[in-house]
C-alpha cells in the first residue's frame, strides 16, 4: 500500500492491528470500559525503508510502535514478521524474535538502568543472544559499538547519571543495535533533547541505517524530523490511519483534512514565510479513545464534515501512486 | 561527534583529566556510602556498633572470668576494680562482665540471622509478586494479609515447641515470619519500577522475566530494602529480649540481653548493677542500629531529605 516502486522485499507486514486497554470501572456495578489505543491499522514495511508515525499526543503512535514489537499484546490483526505472526507467537518465541528487532526509547536516562554500567546495558542483548561470547570478545563488541555511535570507549565503566541526554541516547542507540537487528522501533528518540543534540542523533541513525541496512520505524510529534529521516509516513489519528503515502507526496500535497491541519500547525523557521501561510485552526480537542465518535474519528472537528462522515467511517482510498486516505471529501489532485 | 581515533584519544584523556575521574564510574552505592560517611550521628554510630560487635566476639577471651563458672569468693559482688568483677557478679557469683558481652553476642546473631533470612525471603516474594502481577500478585499477597491476621506470638510459642532446644534455628524460624512487612514494600516498590522504560528496555533485549528480577529490579531495589534490613535489627533484638523477658528465648546458662534484663528487673533494688550494665548495652546498641538505618535512608534517598 505504501510504496509500490520500491522492489525491496517486504520485511514486516501489518494487517488490521488494534490494540486494546481493558479500563478498570470506577463503580463496582459498573463493566469495565475499552481503550482502543491502535484501531485496525494495515501497513507494509519495505527492507531498508524508514517509516514515519506521527500524529499528536496520545494518537497512539508509541502503542502501535509497542504492538508491532510486542511489547504490549495487541488484541486484533495480524504482524507478519519473518513469515510468522507474532501475535499467535508465545511470549518465549517473540523472546528470540526479539533479536532482530529492537527499540530506542523517548526519555534516553529513564531507558538505562541507574545500577549498571554503561558496558553491561550495552552488552544486555549480547549475553542473551550470543551467550557463547567469551568476556573479551564481548568487550570488543561493546568497545566497536561504542566506537560506532561516537561513544569515548574509555567511558565503559561510567554510570547512565554521569551521561547528557544526548550522550545516554546514543548508549540506547549502541545497546539496539549490538545484535545487528533488521528493524528498530524509535520511539520519539529525540523529542526529550535539544535541538542542536537532536541533528545529531538524526545523523547518527542515518549512518547506521546505512551502515546496518536497518530499517526504522521512527515515531514522532516533530514532523520536520520525520521529514529529515522518512520515506514512508504513516498519519494516526484515534488510534486509526488516516493517510499514509511515501514522505515526498504526503508532505508536498496532503490530502486528509486532519494532515493538512498538522502540518499548518508545524512551525517554519522563516518568518517571513509564516507570516504568508494560512493557518487551520481545528476547534477542540480530540475526543477520547474510550468512547470515539462514530464516523470518521475527525468528523467533531472537521470544517468538511457532512451527514457521511457522522454516520460511517470512510474507507482507504488511494489519492494518486504512492498516496492514500481515508477520507469522503479529500483534495484530490487536479487531474482526476 | 564522529572523530577520528588520534583525536578521540586526546579528547578522552582531557575529559578525564578534567574532571579529575578515573574511567572507574561512580555508581550509585558509592554515591550513598559516601553520603553517608559525611553524616555525623551515622558515622559515630558505626564506630560503636563496630566497637560492640569486637566487644561481643572477641571480649570474652580476653577477661579472666567465664560466663557459666560460679566465683565462689563473690557472690552478689558490686562492680570493683579489685578482684575483676567490673560489673559485679550475680546471685549465682557469676560475672556480670562476661554475661552481657556473651549476651551481646547472642542478642546482635540472633538478629542478624533473624533479618537475613527475612530480607531473602521478603525480597524474593515480593519481588516475584510485584513483577509478575495479575492473579499471581492477589493470590500471594491475600496470603500474606492471613499471615499477618494470624497472632504472632501464637506462632512463637508453636515455633518453641518445635526448636525449643536450639536458639538459632529459632530466630532463623522467626525471621521467617518477619519477612510480611518486607515483602510488602518490595512489592510497592517493584510495581514501581515495573513500568519503568529501562525494564521495559530489558523486556525488549529478550532479557527472561526471572532474569529482569534478579538483575534490574533487585539491584534497584539495594535503598529500601537495606534501610528496611537496619531497622529490622532492632527490632528483632527488642522481639528476643521480650521473648526471653517472658521465659521463651534463651536457655541458661547460656543467656542474652532480654535474659539478664529480666533478671535484672528482679534484682533492681539490691543489686542495681545487674540491670544497669545489660541496659545500657542494649539501648547503645538499639540507638547505634537505629541511627545507621536512619542514616542509610538519608544516603540512599537524597532527594527526600
Amino acid at each position: 500500500m505504501l510504496d509500490q516502486t520500491s522492489s525491496a522485499p517486504t520485511l514486516l507486514k501489518v494487517e488490521n492491528l488494534t490494540t486494546q486497554f481493558e479500563i478498570e470501572a470506577k463503580s463496582f456495578f459498573k463493566k469495565p470500559s475499552v481503550l482502543t489505543a491502535v484501531n485496525d491499522v494495515s501497513f507494509e514495511l519495505k527492507e531498508g525503508r524508514t517509516l514515519g508515525i506521527v500524529g499528536e499526543s496520545g494518537c497512539g503512535k508509541s502503542t502501535l510502535g509497542r504492538s508491532i514489537l510486542q511489547l504490549i499484546r495487541a488484541q486484533k490483526g495480524r504482524v507478519v514478521w519473518q513469515g510468522k505472526n507474532l501475535l499467535d507467537l508465545s511470549e518465549e518465541q517473540i523472546r528470540m524474535a526479539r533479536r532482530d528487532m529492537q527499540i530506542i526509547f523517548q526519555d534516553p536516562i529513564a531507558s538505562l538502568d541507574p545500577r549498571m554500567t554503561v558496558g553491561d546495558i550495552i552488552a544486555e542483548p549480547l549475553t542473551v543472544f550470543e551467550p557463547k561470547l567469551s568476556r573479551s570478545e564481548r568487550l570488543q563488541r561493546v568497545q566497536d559499538i561504542m566506537a560506532a555511535v561516537g561513544l569515548v570507549p574509555e567511558m565503559i565503566n561510567r554510570y547512565p547519571h554521569e551521561f547528557s541526554g544526548g550522550q545516554a541516547q546514543r548508549i540506547g542507540i549502541a545497546r539496539a543495535v549490538i545484535t545487528r537487528p533488521k528493524l528498530i522501533v524509535c520511539d520519539e528518540p529525540v523529542s526529550a533533547l535539544d535541538v542542536s543534540i537532536q541533528g545529531q542523533v538524526i545523523t547518527l541513525l542515518r549512518k547506521l541505517r546505512k551502515e546496518f541496512g536497518l530499517t526504522l520505524i521512527f515515531i514522532s510529534h516533530d514532523l520536520s524530523v520525520v521529514r529529515l529521516i522518512s520515506d514512508d509516513v504513516l498519519v494516526l489519528y484515534l488510534g486509526r490511519i488516516v493517510e499514509a503515502g511515501d514522505c515526498a507526496t504526503v508532505f508536498s500535497a496532503p490530502a486528509h483534512p486532519y494532515t493538512q491541519a498538522l502540518f499548518s500547525a508545524a512551525p517554519i523557521p522563516d518568518p517571513k514565510l509564516a507570516r504568508q501561510r494560512s493557518r487551520i485552526r481545528l476547534q477542540g480537542d480530540p475526543p477520547s479513545p474510550m468512547n470515539p465518535p462514530p464516523g470518521c474519528p475527525f468528523q467533531p472537528r472537521c470544517w468538511k464534515a457532512t451527514d457521511i462522515c457522522r454516520t460511517k467511517m470512510p474507507p482507504t482510498e488511494l489519492v494518486r501512486a504512492g498516496q492514500s486516505a481515508a477520507c469522503y471529501h479529500m483534495d484530490l489532485p487536479a487531474e482526476a | 561527534m564522529i572523530l577520528n581515533p588520534a583525536k578521540r584519544e586526546l579528547l578522552a584523556a582531557e575529559l578525564l583529566e578534567a574532571e579529575g575521574l578515573s574511567p572507574e564510574g561512580r555508581s550509585l552505592t558509592k554515591d550513598a556510602m559516601r553520603r553517608l560517611c559525611r553524616n555525623k550521628a551515622a558515622v559515630v554510630s558505626i564506630v560503636v556498633l563496630a566497637l560492640l560487635i569486637l566487644a561481643a566476639f572477641i571480649g570474652p577471651y580476653l577477661i579472666p572470668h567465664n560466663y557459666e563458672d560460679p566465683d565462689w569468693a563473690a557472690f552478689r559482688a558490686p562492680p570493683s576494680w579489685e578482684d575483676g568483677h567490673y560489673f559485679g557478679t550475680d546471685p549465682n557469683g557469676r560475672d556480670l562482665l562476661a554475661r552481657v558481652l556473651y549476651g551481646t553476642r547472642v542478642s546482635l546473631a540472633v538478629a542478624f540471622v533473624a533479618t537475613l533470612v527475612s530480607v531473602v525471603i521478603g525480597v524474593l516474594y515480593g519481588a516475584i509478586s510485584g513483577y509478575f502481577g495479575g492473579r499471581l500478585d492477589s493470590i500471594m499477597m491475600r496470603f500474606v494479609d492471613i499471615m499477618y491476621a494470624l497472632p504472632y506470638i501464637l506462632f512463637v510459642i508453636l515455633l518453641m515447641v518445635i526448636f525449643g532446644r536450639n536458639v538459632y534455628l529459632l530466630f532463623a524460624a522467626i525471621g521467617a515470619l518477619e519477612w510480611l512487612t518486607m515483602a510488602r514494600i518490595v512489592r510497592g516498590q517493584t510495581l514501581s519500577l515495573k513500568n519503568r522504560e529501562f525494564i521495559e528496555a530489558a523486556r525488549a533485549s529478550g532479557q527472561k522475566p526471572l532474569k529482569i528480577i534478579t538483575k534490574h529490579i533487585i539491584p534497584n531495589l539495594v535503598g529500601p530494602v537495606v534501610i528496611f534490613a537496619a531497622l529490622t535489627v532492632p527490632e528483632i533484638i527488642a522481639t528476643e529480649s521480650f521473648l526471653s523477658y517472658l521465659g521463651f528465648g534463651v536457655q541458661e546458662p547460656l543467656t542474652s540481653l532480654g535474659t539478664l534484663i529480666a533478671e535484672g528487673t528482679d534484682a533492681m533494688e539490691s543489686m542495681p548493677w545487674l540491670l544497669v550494665f545489660p541496659a545500657i548495652f542494649l539501648v547503645s546498641l538499639l540507638l547505634s542500629l537505629l541511627f545507621i538505618g536512619d542514616g542509610l535512608r538519608d544516603a540512599f534517598d537524597p532527594k527526600d531529605r
